[in-house]
């Protein structure tokens, strides 16, 4: 069971039911529970979408795009159903975050779809969780359940004739892509999940091609919490365009990694060395990877940055999943490359050449160069596929494996170069085995 | 939808993918938890689940597995009972992940989705499961393992091991 972990600079607002048996649909309640939605249904439609947007919420998945603005793209008057969906797809390596919610506090993940729904005109929600969260699929159902028996869901919700809202939870079976919208709409409809093409935005032609807005489970966890305290409320607990607090999953080489919950702007310096007590066995720094393997790195010296959207853009890298991955002396960013491209190269679902052959072709020169085999123009061939994925695909994992591609190489190249000339920063139990290439060329 | 005659399924689970199929605005939907939940069954997606499966939804079989293709939790060749999956993806490797499955090889005497003579265990190199705070982590079947070492990993395996002689 993943430990909970606390710290005094936390602050609790997604995160505060944590632990409290909040699983149970009567101890929810009595931690107000179900009350944003009673009061979504009074106050209607327009004051949920001005509460999202005061909040200055933005998209926890990764993209930070404001969540209110999202919902208000969709069109009030719809001849297709609308759709609520929710990507509990977690899949971004460093990413642990919403595991915790959907282990902790199910129904606010209800709660959140519902509002949306209540904002957009959807009478239905979809609650998609990767394949893995086999226990935490079985929390949600459950969870469900006992909202349906309480009259929360189905027709007439709470009482309001004409109220009606249903949830169906369902499962993937296992690929990262899927975690990209337009690709877990795919896999949702029961196809593989190849990415769309966009416009048509999903606000617009979505799931069974109806308006449909799609947030990550973290995001629609905040929505209840949001209406409760009101909008500017949230918003100030954050920095400007960022508003609220954010799940941070610290891992890697710190002495007590968790997930914590902290005020967006804090000091990433701060989250290693204060909130996540430090490097491990008290070694050195080296680099963090700061928001989910696709971010490109960040060395030692360049951590006094807040942890907001903006000021990760500034610093050339970015917020992300939220999943900040830290890395000590000890480690090789030659291996450490080679293993994020490694993830890439897998998940690439084939479907653009540039991000399929792409992957492949880094993961190939970075295998041989960490075997020994490797010359100089490697790493500018490296940098360039890299450079040439950027942009090219329909979905953003061509950019993913790009960037921090290219991030390892700009920031530490001379450890490429170094490990050229013999000078090998190994890890001495650290070894990368590829996957057996048969059987990678039939995985997908 | 046709009526299915002769399942091969238990009549719980043929009773759960009758509800399935007509749960969503298109029954397709239902194909890629239907393919997972076979398998928890079968313990792989056979020629007889996508025969069935294609059957239920009103697909051609083509159409399944090219869907159990894609998604990487499915299988077509039967694995062990207990599906021992190690995590070397960055947080667990930084935290150990290559040792454990590395252990895990050496002491099960198999590698990369390999079974073990007795059937019990297979073992699998897989990429990030979402638990990168609780590094390095492992899933036996659904069930998560975290904060593993390889001392903690071989109590873990004679758990599962226990289960078989009681």
């Amino acid at each position: 069971m993943p430990t909970l972990v606390s710290h005094p600079d936390e602050v609790k607002v997604l995160s505060r039911r944590f632990g409290l048996g909040a699983t149970n649909i009567d101890r929810y309640i009595e931690l107000d529970g179900y009350k944003a939605t009673r009061q979504a249904i009074e106050q209607g439609p327009d004051w949920i979408i001005n509460t999202m947007k005061a909040s200055g919420l933005r998209g926890r998945g990764g993209a930070g795009f404001p969540t209110g603005m999202k919902w208000s793209f969709v069109p009030k008057v719809s001849e297709k159903p609308k759709y609520v969906l929710i990507n509990g797809d977690e899949s971004e390596p460093g990413t642990c975050k919403d595991h915790l919610i959907f282990l902790n506090d199910p129904h606010a993940i209800i709660e959140g779809a519902m509002i949306a729904g209540l904002a957009i005109g959807a009478k239905t929600g979809f609650i998609y969780l990767r394949g893995e969260y086999r226990y935490l699929l079985n929390i949600m159902e459950k969870a469900v359940a006992d909202a349906y028996a309480k009259g929360f869901l189905g027709k007439n919700i709470f009482g309001h004739d004409g109220v009606d809202f249903d949830i169906i939870t369902q499962t993937g079976a296992g690929a990262y892509e899927v975690g990209e919208e337009s690709a877990l709409m795919e896999s949702l409809e029961g196809k593989r999940g190849v990415p769309r093409i966009r416009p048509p935005f999903p606000a617009v032609v979505g799931l069974y091609g109806g308006p449909t807005v799609i947030n990550n489970a973290e995001t629609i966890a905040n929505v209840s919490h949001i209406l409760l305290m009101g909008g500017e409320a949230y918003a100030k607990l954050g920095t400007e365009r960022n508003g609220g607090t954010r799940l941070f999953g610290i891992s890697g080489h710190v002495e007590r990694p968790g997930v914590y919950e902290l005020p967006m702007g804090y000091s990433l310096r701060k989250a290693i060395y204060e909130v996540a007590g430090g490097i491990r066995g008290g070694k050195q720094l080296k680099a963090v990877v700061p928001g989910g393997s696709s971010c490109p790195v960040l060395r030692a010296d360049e951590i006094d940055v807040g942890l907001d959207f903006d000021q990760m853009a500034k610093a050339g890298t970015m917020l992300g999943s939220g999943g900040i991955v830290v890395l000590d002396e000890t480690v090789s960013i030659v291996e450490f490359a080679l293993r994020t491209i490694r993830f890439y190269q897998h998940e690439s679902c084939g479907w653009c050449i540039p991000c399929r052959e792409g992957t492949d072709w880094i993961k190939k020169t970075l295998t041989r160069f960490h075997a020994g085999g490797g010359t100089k123009k490697d790493i500018d061939n490296v940098q360039y596929i890299a450079e040439n994925m950027m942009g090219r695909t329909f979905c953003p994992l061509g950019d993913a494996a790009a960037m921090p591609t290219l991030g390892f190489i700009k920031k530490f190249r001379p450890e490429f170069e170094e490990y050229l000339a013999g000078k090998r920063v190994d890890h001495p139990l650290i070894h990368i085995q590829p996957f057996g290439e048969t059987e990678l060329a039939g995985a997908h | 939808m046709a009526a299915i005659q002769n399942t091969i399924f238990t009549p719980g689970t043929a009773a759960r993918f009758d509800k399935l199929a007509t749960i969503y605005p298109l029954k397709r939907s239902a194909l890629v938890p239907m393919l997972l939940y076979a398998q928890d069954e079968v313990g792989y997606v056979s020629d007889a689940v996508v025969a069935e499966i294609a059957q239920r939804l009103d697909l051609l079989e083509l159409d399944v597995r090219s869907v159990l293709s894609y998604y990487s939790m499915l299988r077509t060749q039967p694995a062990g009972k207990y599906n021992v999956q190690v995590c070397t993806n960055i947080s667990c490797m930084l935290r150990g992940g290559f040792e454990l499955l590395d252990h895990c090889k050496h002491t099960l005497g198999i590698g990369h989705k390999e079974t073990t003579p007795d059937g019990l265990f297979s073992l699998e190199e897989v990429e990030c499961i979402g638990a990168c705070c609780w590094a390095p982590a492992a899933q036996v079947n659904y069930d998560f393992h975290d904060d593993l070492t390889p001392a903690k990993m071989d109590a873990v395996l004679d758990s599962y091991r226990a289960r078989e002689t009681k």
